[in-house]
């Protein structure tokens, strides 16, 4: 059981570091701050929910402590890190960082371009 | 099975100093903002690596008060950012 047990642990902490390493790789390497926003705010929210699955797989297997504030960590961090994400993002576009040359489409300009104008 | 976490929290720290890089080196601010909110990120993680490291619970209250105080601080960060003020005094809104 303890094999088991620690096999899992093992397993998930594994994944979790695989998908801190890709954000690190993400936000050192690509053109841009929404490309940037994009590796840091899904990647590392994944990487950070699978190790604290592992925490919590180690205290209910091998203590025997079925930890209710780990679960309600990885409810927070799953509800609020794609909002932050977005709050970034929305922040850089309108203080007017501008995208890398390799932007196809700009849906949001079309948008602010109207309600400028209906406001006006 | 301690030298597996003990080189984990190895590896989450070197990526929080390739973020702390990004902070230094970031062209605008965004970049800066987007760096310290993965920190955050990475720091939760750290303290969940601490906790299995010395099999206990008390750390576990941690976790949750670094994603509260992150959480608010990447939205008052962007806030400012966005409308270069945090508080506003306007009630005609």
């Amino acid at each position: 059981m303890t094999v088991i047990a620690n096999t899992l642990i093992v397993l998930t902490i594994v994944v979790g570091l695989i998908f801190t390493v890709v954000t690190v790789i993400g936000v050192l390497r690509l053109p841009d701050v929404y490309t940037r926003a994009h590796a840091a705010s899904k990647s590392a929210t994944l990487g950070v929910l699978s190790i604290l699955v592992g925490t919590f797989f180690h205290f209910w297997f091998n203590e025997g402590y079925f930890s209710v504030r780990i679960l309600l960590g990885i409810l927070f961090l799953f509800i609020t890190a794609p909002i932050g994400g977005h709050l970034m993002s929305r922040a850089a576009y309108f203080s007017g960082v501008k995208p890398t040359e390799l932007t196809v489409g700009d849906d949001l300009a079309e948008v602010v371009e109207r309600a400028k104008k209906e406001i006006k | 099975m301690m030298t597996f976490i003990w080189i984990s929290l190895i590896i989450v720290i070197v990526s929080m100093f390739g973020m702390l890089y990004r902070i230094f080196r970031g062209p605008s601010t965004p970049d800066r903002l987007i760096a310290l909110d993965a920190i955050g990120v990475m720091f939760i993680s750290a303290t969940a690596l601490l906790s299995l490291l010395y099999d206990t619970g008390f750390f576990l209250d941690v976790i949750l008060l670094l994603a509260v105080l992150s959480f608010i601080g990447t939205v008052s960060f962007s806030k400012f950012i966005e409308k270069g003020k945090i508080i506003e005094h306007d009630r005609n809104r």
